[in-house]
């Protein structure tokens, strides 16, 4: 009950000393972060530097081996009550990753279905909603995301920004309370890449809580509240786009920007 | 600009197909041949005609074996390519000991192990009187559990031919593992599988041959208890080889055929 009062006030994602290793490699060490409601936050760094990995931690997708991360006051990882950890169970596990979406660089869709059986096949197997209902649902956001006439083709008939919008009307369909970007345009002809990063600027303007592993600055400067830069696994230097792109104070990030901003 | 190009209809690569003696199936025809030549000798020569009506009658078991055991192998196996590549280690234990234990023996020594052992054995522990179950059912029980870890793999390979990501798009999705695997893995491996599964169902129709050990009377055991009392090896045994190759000739060239049809349709 108390926590019905606090839920205004808490993060909707709180990571804590976050880490992860494959075999001896150190992917996430002792990661802390924070995302609020509502907020945009970026995550930059170079490949390798664990912010994939992070964004994998976030729903679960990959276990991290040691620390906290909790989604809207719920414990994604083991959740310590009386001395005892206890892992949260299977059921629990989807119905949190059925709240947090995730769009992927490769996009993901489902090849052996049309687009709107994409955008319909967690409303009724996970909600189940009715076919009509989830039909309802899913042109709606295909109106949205600008490709209504494309509902009853398959995805590979699609462009990559049309397959990568697609992939974003699937996982609005859910409702989520945040949505994980994981490369979302790097996988994009350049002449595509507007088009999705449209879409993501009207639900950041909606108030949508998202966290972007991109390098797509004029997105960070429109939208995100907050820009992480990692490195090494570690958080290396944190604040708003003004700040980590405008002046950069480690060395690590003025060499990195330098390189990717030419 | 447009009207300063040739008629576009000159441009157009010609639509009928040009005979090209390298691609052609110079095979085929002579496969075709032999059994061309085969079905003449049958309808011309008394001998023939009679020995093809004998072996004739074996076609029903023959077809029954076979169908029967590749449709039971098919969901036998389709359960074990799942224990295969299952998260539990018991399930997964026992599914790949199995498979490895089948494919380790040679398949005449498991029909004859299965038939004459481990059936007696199954029916007395069950308070069954094994001499009840016939010969033709432990012949399909034979080759459906050999079978079974041969489709199995099938299977295993189909489902890790597809990759990672669409399991973790149907898992961030809030699909359980088992939903993800019926509603987005299996539908797409069994698409990639199909041209193997064909494979296996042409295996089966020969490997029905072997059951003729038990006296299950299919073609070839039809055959050989006929040459026991006619001697004509080599006609018997031509026309009981044109039977078979008839059947998986035919089975090949459908299975292409929808294959093909698939393939054109893929989206």
């Amino acid at each position: 009950m108390s926590t019905k009062l606090a839920t205004a006030n808490q993060p909707m994602i709180s990571i804590s000393n976050v880490s992860k290793f494959f075999g001896d490699f150190r992917a996430l060490d002792d990661v802390s972060l924070t995302v609020d409601r509502g907020e945009v936050l970026m995550i930059v760094g170079p490949s390798g530097s664990g912010k994939s990995t992070l964004l994998r931690c976030i729903n679960y997708l990959e276990v991290p081996d040691a620390g906290e991360i909790i989604i809207d006051g719920k414990h994604v990882t083991p959740k310590e009550i009386d001395g005892k950890f206890v892992r949260l169970k299977e059921r629990g596990l989807n119905a949190i990753r059925a709240e947090v979406g995730m769009v992927f660089q490769r996009f993901e869709l489902f090849p052996h279905l049309t687009v709107l059986e994409n955008i319909c096949l967690a409303q009724q197997k996970v909600r189940k909603s009715s076919r009509s209902e989830s039909e309802k649902v899913a042109r709606g956001l295909l109106e949205k995301v600008g490709i209504p006439e494309q509902a009853n083709k398959y995805p590979p008939k699609l462009s990559g920004g049309q397959q990568q919008r697609v992939a974003i009307a699937r996982s609005l369909a859910m409702q989520p309370k945040v949505i994980l970007f994981d490369e979302p345009t790097s996988a994009l002809d350049p002449e595509m890449i507007n088009e999705v990063l449209d879409v993501m600027l009207t639900l950041a303007s909606e108030g949508m809580t998202m966290v972007v592993v991109s390098h797509e600055m004029g997105f960070a400067r429109k939208a995100a509240h907050q820009v992480v830069f990692m490195d090494g696994g570690t958080i290396v230097e944190q604040g708003t786009p003004d700040q980590v792109f405008g002046a950069p104070q480690h060395e690590r990030t003025k060499l990195f920007l330098s390189r990717i901003l030419h | 600009m447009a009207a300063d190009l040739p008629p576009s209809t000159s441009l157009k690569p010609p639509t009928k197909k040009r005979f090209n003696w390298r691609t052609f199936p110079w095979w085929l025809v002579a496969i075709g041949l032999i059994i061309a030549y085969m079905g003449f000798r049958i309808i011309s020569d008394p001998v023939y005609t009679r020995i093809f009506e004998t072996i004739l009658t074996g076609l029903g078991a023959t077809l029954m074996v076979t169908v029967i055991s590749f449709i039971c192998a098919l969901i036998l196996g389709l359960l074990l390519g799942l224990g295969r590549v299952s998260r539990n280690v018991l399930i997964r234990n026992l599914s790949i000991g199995y498979i490895e234990f089948i494919r380790g023996v040679p398949i005449l020594v498991l029909i004859f192990t299965i038939s004459f052992a481990i059936v007696p054995a199954l029916s007395n522990g069950l308070g069954l009187n094994a001499s009840n179950v016939s010969l033709t059912v432990r012949a399909i029980i034979a080759l459906v559990l050999i079978y079974a870890a041969y489709i199995a793999e099938i299977f295993r390979a189909g489902i890790e031919s597809i990759s990672r990501g669409q399991m973790e798009a149907a898992r961030s999705l809030g699909l359980t593992h088992g939903q993800a695997m019926r509603y987005v893995i299996l539908p797409q491996a069994f698409r990639n599988v199909l041209p193997a599964l064909g494979n296996d169902l042409i295996a089966i129709l020969k490997d029905s041959s072997l059951v003729s050990v038990l006296g299950v009377r299919e073609i070839t055991q039809v055959s050989r208890l006929s040459v026991s009392s006619s001697f004509k090896y080599e006609e018997t045994y031509f026309i009981l080889t044109a039977f078979y190759l008839t059947m998986t000739l035919v089975l090949s060239l459908l299975l292409q055929w929808l294959q093909r049809k698939m393939s054109s349709n893929v989206h």
